[in-house]
């Protein structure tokens, strides 16, 4: 493999984790990032899960849309993306569904670390984002930038779940104004973390 | 005309293949097949695997106290697990201390039954009994208060001590929710319990209680509780209870009342505003006829109710006052943890030991 195509890479992978962060420059997986990150415990085994089964869903999602959707497909001629979205759905539940039950299973050590995140990843709008963005035309990826796209975005949703974790713990001794307790303060963190986001754009070239 | 064939095949295909995929998976995978349970001494039950220990109790008649639903939030349904329970859970670590780790305590409700399971519950939850019943009157005590009474039918008596509460199953469809509320009557009448309960916007319980009529049935369960009442006629009672937390209270004097009306008991009583004060005129009435009963109100509110003449501030404030610091007395405090836990250390700093405080909050 030569410089340019690890070069490339690289930036799939920066541009993935920061400055198109699905958290923070996206607003997809709102719900859990707000309801998990109480406890950096918590926040960290929730983002682990999350960047398993993105990347895991990415690379099914891959196989089906460029093998079977996408017109001129090697499995069927017919254009049938407009079917993406409900396939890319049923896919990720269950898939979601499968791993739960097969770690369930087979270890209750990491059942107790992951298990207990698994149905709320099912309908987590983030892992759905990453899918349907690794797809669009302008994209065009191959495999292995697209695995590289859904890693990137699974460990950009641990790195701002864990940082909001981090924030929300110091929260607890800073003197809040009692109406912005709990979600209102919380919506506002996010929204300056976003904002600092937003400086990084720029330093990744696409 | 095709595109549509297409569509519908592929679809098809894809949903075969993954509910085929998730079918294999539920019957090879989430198949425990037959489990045994074995509480205590007893004979070993044998149920399908996979279900959740609390619920497989309940259908044991075994009823371990519940208040969230099977959620995992309220940390009553403590059991000890002595094999069979797989490691314990991070929803469960916040409700364990370090010695109940130790033993294996565990939530019934985290807990799945995947493999024979031998458990011990305690012999005092043994004895808890379901029962049918129908509530025979209400009558409103406050703006968001009511007592309900509630006459037992099956079993029709419950042998219950003062100062403990039963659980009032909620209706609803999925997992059984119950929610706790003391009782408020005394034990010489066994076959009527009274409840006081409180509206709290947005809660279950109290919606659901708030909206029962003269002759509707409730399903309960109880008694629940480990307060013991000191037998000794000497030994001093000192009970504080705040807001809805003069339930329980409303039942030991009563009982004392009764049973033994010269024992020397004060109570203090914590409420918002004059308004949500309750059984003001059956205390006073108490008072009358026990020598040794005192009664002390505070009012947390402090611009509410201009005319009220009595103490103001906070219930432990009033508790640190007026309680002198003697050995060898017992207290019962009922109220929302914060009020536990400052009157419970003001009481230690006035010779009260850990053992002789009972407490139950809500």
């Amino acid at each position: 493999m030569d410089g340019s195509i690890i070069g490339g890479l690289a930036v799939v992978f920066l541009a993935a984790v920061i400055t198109n962060n699905i958290l923070l420059t996206r607003f997809l997986g709102m719900c859990s990032f707000i309801a998990i990150s109480r406890s950096m415990r918590n926040a960290w085994y929730m983002g682990l899960a999350v960047v398993f089964v993105t990347v895991c869903t990415a690379l099914i999602n891959y196989a089906i849309y460029f093998g079977v959707l996408v017109e001129g497909a090697p499995l069927l001629q017919t254009d049938l993306t407009y079917l993406t979205f409900i396939i890319f759905i049923a896919t990720i539940a269950a898939f979601v569904q499968l791993v739960e039950m097969v770690i369930e299973r087979f270890s209750s050590r990491l059942y107790n670390a992951l298990g207990i995140y698994l149905p709320l990843i099912t309908v987590n709008c983030a892992i759905l984002g990453v899918n349907l963005f690794m797809i669009e035309p302008d994209m065009d990826i191959s495999l292995i930038q697209s695995t590289i796209y859904a890693l990137g975005s699974g460990l950009g949703f641990l790195l701002a779940i864990c940082l909001m974790a981090g924030l929300r713990s110091k929260l607890e001794a800073a003197d809040v104004p009692a109406p912005l307790r709990g979600l209102g303060i919380t919506m506002i963190i996010t929204g300056l973390m976003a904002m600092a986001f937003m400086g990084f754009t720029g330093m990744v070239q696409q | 005309m095709s595109v549509y064939i297409e569509a519908i095949v592929v679809l098809g295909i894809l949903g075969g293949v993954l509910s085929a995929l998730l079918a294999l998976a539920g019957r090879r995978l989430a198949n425990y097949g037959p489990c045994s349970v074995k509480i205590n001494e007893r004979e070993p039950i044998i149920v399908e695997g996979g279900g959740k220990l609390l619920e497989t109790l309940y259908d044991q008649s075994i009823f371990i106290p519940s208040a969230c639903g099977g959620q995992g939030t309220c940390g009553y349904c403590k059991v000890e697990v002595v094999s069979g329970g797989g490691t314990v859970f991070p929803t469960e670590i916040p409700f364990l201390n370090e010695s109940e780790l130790q033993r294996g305590v565990r939530l019934a409700c985290q807990v799945k039954i995947k493999q024979d399971i031998q458990i011990h519950v305690e012999e005092s939850l043994l004895k808890i009994k379901e029962f049918r019943a129908r509530v025979s009157r209400v009558r409103k005590l406050t703006h968001d208060t009511r007592e309900l009474e509630i006459k037992l039918s099956e079993p029709a008596t419950m042998e219950f001590t003062p100062g403990q509460y039963v659980q009032v199953l909620v209706p609803g469809k999925g997992e059984r929710i119950f929610r706790a509320y003391s009782i408020s009557s005394p034990p010489a009448n066994d076959n009527t319990i009274e409840l006081v309960v409180r509206l709290i916007p947005g809660g279950v319980g109290s919606t659901y209680l708030h909206r029962v009529e003269v002759g509707d049935e409730i399903t309960l369960t109880g008694p629940y509780g480990d307060f013991e009442l000191d037998e000794d006629k000497k030994t001093e009672l000192i009970c504080v209870g705040g807001g809805c937390g003069i339930a329980p209270m409303h039942s030991i004097i009563r009982h004392l009342q009764i049973t033994q009306p010269k024992k020397p008991c004060t109570l203090f009583l914590g409420a918002a505003t004059a308004d949500d004060i309750m059984y003001q005129e059956e205390f006073s009435e108490l008072k009358k006829k026990m020598s040794h009963f005192e009664i002390h109100y505070a009012l947390s509110d402090p611009g509410a109710s201009p005319e009220w003449e009595g103490e103001r501030g906070h219930i432990h404030e009033l508790v640190e006052k007026l309680v002198k610091d003697k050995p060898g007395r017992q207290a019962f405090l009922c109220g929302p943890p914060v009020m536990i836990e400052a009157v419970s250390r003001v009481l230690q700093s006035k010779s009260f030991t850990k053992d002789r405080i009972f407490y139950d909050e809500f």
